[in-house]
């Protein structure tokens, strides 16, 4: 008990250094929280994926498109529950800094995605609309669309400009299912480029292919890429999570870079924490040679350090954590749509107060084994 | 009276822990500062040293990337022959007509599996890059499957070697040779014959047509004429600012993200720089006061702990540097998220980054140490000589 006291009563001591101390922590662990979710938002679409969705795609790349005619094909396998087609529009809303994912669905499409929740009234009156438009919640907020709204955009891969009507707005099942899609009509897209650009006409991005029985995927997959193997157009055909993380790796190199960066705000911090209780213990020596004549032994002298240090530096963690979630929330109505799904995980939580408790460790190791070390006469001789 | 600038070096190396533990978070910072320019230098200068400056690139109206743009034969033709394109030696106008498809690669070390672009160029293609030139094997030769593969793509893909075999568009392509392209974005293509290409993916349309003007100036005509010509709908832009487009959003996210980091961790580490500036404010007032009983003035005082607190900056920014400047032996590559493809890049260290990072971390010193140097030189002299 005289332990615990004895410690609070330490921290308090300098109450400007403890207090820049306990800022400059909480300002590490919440950019640390900050960055560790950024890298989290980059895998939210693998985390998403279904494992009853395949993605069928040219082996060539995905900028390859796929002849119209392999559904029926795919549809075929045995194992295949049903087949959408899905181009990637690349549309320009108004100015290109204003990206949004756009794709031309088949019907088919939205029974594939049951996370998607649509109410019953405006996916009629969807369907009722060849130039109809389906978005999700998110980017409905961010860029102020309503039902009725008329949406123009400017094509880059396919020429012109496209007006679609705002029939529906989708949520999500859950936080985290993208609410940052624009979904359209794929007939409604081939009619127009039959017109415009023939040679553009029945081409697909990718299918989406639902199976019945989740354990055959791999065998599914086989089976598909086998009926076009040595054709114009071979196909590769992976789960809906290897397709997304395929993406997300492509682009590992930033994501291992963040990762460093957020490591490198934790030793900064050490180093500034490390700082705080080696000056600390300096100045006390005096005191722990008189609790050591007075028959405290090293332990006790270490667990004063080690106290102050962690006590330091959970509080700082705890704030540093309560303003997380706030900040990560603004932070995301701040980015609208780049980031679609910004949720702080518990993993990120755990790992910013082991962080911590790491950080208040080690800057007590050093003054702690000074302090044991400290031969009485010398630690009553020193002076400030 | 100036206190002598020994004083506050001394106070330094007596608390040599503290020293090294305040400079070493500024050091940390000042990498990140650093190294975050760098990526940013690195990548535009990729892009930059892409595009020839008398170069013009013409692409579909409004497409932005060469993957999505497309030119069919009657279009090219058309372009070809203005008359502000130039001529080669061998009154052959220099322009390529050039087809460009993303195929996938798996990369050696990591299997990952990766877009790489593939150009396909006209005859002219070479002799509108300069910059190019091959450093193994030989060219391609045109109207067969031979290939020339970018030196970033030797090295990180299977089957990139001189001699070996890529397969795609069904078809078997022999690497005949690897170019150098002087850092430029080709270092990561995949070079071939435009018409092999075409026919082997079943294309009826080029992606872009690259081509030399007879002068810089002759630009604006161009591409007036050009886009006011009801056959065409065309964007008609240089080779160089075409790739620096390519480069924004990358660009600007590397800058933004890496500016809003230093930002927030200058903040941890200035915040250490205060608490050793007022510990040692703290630990001698009694040499404060015998300093102003000596004569000194409080200006003197303020200058003796503002220094201390800028060499501490100063030796963090010199640490700092020193580690960023051994980032420039890393090569990142990554996906271009515009053109949707791999682009290799270094990190670049040049002079403005030096400075501007030296100036970064004095800064951090400055703000650190401003306010215990003020409360130093508030002391009285009598409160102060009765501390010890």
């Amino acid at each position: 008990m005289h332990l615990i006291k004895l410690i609070f009563r330490n921290t308090l001591r300098h109450k400007l250094r403890t207090g820049l101390t306990m800022v400059g922590l909480v300002v590490a662990i919440l950019s640390f929280g900050l960055l560790q979710t950024v890298v989290d938002a980059w895998y939210a679409g693998a985390e998403g994926a279904a494992p009853d969705r395949l993605i069928t795609r040219n082996a060539v790349s995905l900028m390859v498109p796929l002849p119209l005619h392999y559904r029926e094909k795919i549809r075929s396998v045995d194992g295949v529950k049903a087949v959408a087609a899905a181009n990637w529009f690349a549309g320009v809303y108004q100015d290109p800094k204003n990206f949004f994912p756009q794709f031309a669905v088949e019907p088919a499409y939205f029974s594939m995605f049951p996370e998607y929740r649509i109410p019953d009234a405006q996916f009629r009156a969807f369907f009722r609309d060849r130039q109809g438009a389906l978005v999700g919640r998110k980017l409905a907020q961010t860029y102020g669309f309503r039902v009725g709204d008329v949406v123009p955009l400017k094509g880059t891969i396919f020429p012109g400009t496209w007006t679609f009507v705002v029939r529906g707005i989708y949520d999500g099942a859950d936080a985290k299912t993208d609410t940052s899609q624009f979904f359209f009509h794929w007939d409604y897209l081939n009619e127009t480029v039959k017109a415009r650009t023939p040679a553009l006409a029945n081409r697909i991005g990718i299918f989406i292919v639902q199976i019945a029985d989740v354990d055959r995927a791999a065998e599914v997959s086989e089976e598909v890429d086998a009926l076009f193997r040595n054709s114009p157009a071979e196909t590769l055909t992976e789960t809906e999570k290897a397709f997304q993380i395929g993406f997300v790796r492509q682009t590992e190199a930033i994501l291992i870079a963040v990762r460093i960066v957020s490591f490198l705000v934790i030793f900064i911090i050490l180093a500034v924490m490390a700082n705080t209780m080696a000056m600390t213990a300096r100045e006390r020596r005096g005191e722990y040679a008189t609790l050591k004549t007075l028959g405290f032994g090293g332990g006790f002298l270490a667990a004063l350090i080690f106290g102050e240090s962690l006590a330091i530096a959970v509080i700082g963690s705890l704030v540093g954590v309560a303003l997380t979630f706030p900040v990560a929330e603004w932070f995301a109505s701040e980015m609208g749509t780049l980031f679609p799904v910004f949720e702080v995980s518990r993993e990120t939580v755990m790992l910013q107060g082991a962080c911590a408790l790491a950080v208040g460790t080690a800057a007590a190791l050093f003054p702690a084994r000074r302090a044991i070390r400290v031969r009485i006469v010398d630690g009553l001789r020193a002076i400030g | 009276m100036v206190i002598p600038l020994r004083y506050s070096l001394r106070n330094l190396r007596t608390r040599r822990l503290t020293t090294i533990l305040t400079s070493g978070g500024m050091a940390l910072v000042v990498f990140v500062f650093a190294a975050v320019q760098m990526l940013d230098t690195g990548l535009r200068q990729t892009l930059v040293a892409t595009g020839q400056p008398d170069n013009i690139l013409v692409t579909r109206r409004a497409a932005g990337t060469e993957i999505s743009s497309a030119i069919d034969r009657a279009q090219a033709a058309i372009i070809e022959l203005q008359p502000e394109i130039a001529s080669g030696l061998d009154t052959r106008r220099l322009a390529s007509k050039e087809a460009v498809v993303l195929i996938t690669l798996p990369k050696r070390e990591t299997g990952v599996a990766t877009n790489v672009t593939t150009r396909g160029i006209g005859p002219a293609g070479t002799a509108l890059r300069p910059q190019l030139h091959i450093v193994a094997g030989r060219m391609f030769r045109f109207g067969t499957s031979e290939i020339i593969v970018g030196q970033s793509i030797a090295h990180r893909f299977n089957g990139a070697g001189v001699g070996q075999y890529m397969r795609f568009g069904g078809r078997e392509w022999t690497v005949v040779g690897i170019f150098a392209a002087g850092g430029s974005a080709f270092d990561s293509e995949v070079w071939g014959d435009a018409e092999q290409l075409m026919q082997a993916f079943r294309r009826q349309t080029y992606s872009s047509v690259v081509a030399r003007l007879t002068e810089a100036g002759a630009l604006d005509a161009l591409a007036q004429r050009l886009e006011n010509d009801p056959r065409l709908t065309l964007d008609v832009k240089r080779e160089r600012e075409f790739y620096e487009e390519q480069s924004r959003l990358m660009s600007n996210f590397i800058s933004y993200l890496g500016l809003t980091l230093s930002v927030i961790f200058s903040i941890g580490a200035m915040i250490g720089a205060m608490i050793t500036m007022y510990a040692a404010v703290a630990n001698r007032v009694g040499e404060i006061g015998t300093l102003r009983a000596l004569g000194f003035r409080r200006a003197a005082v303020l200058w003796a702990f503002l220094f201390e607190a800028i060499l501490l900056g100063a030796v963090g920014g010199i640490v700092g540097i020193a580690l960023a400047s051994l980032m420039q032996l890393v090569q990142i590559s990554t996906l271009n998220w515009q053109s949707f493809s791999e682009l290799a890049f270094s990190f670049t260290l040049t002079p403005r980054i030096v400075l501007s990072s030296f100036a970064f971390a004095l800064l951090m010193g400055v703000i650190g140490g401003f306010l215990p140097a003020v409360r130093a030189a508030r002391l009285s002299i009598i409160d102060a000589l009765r501390a010890i």
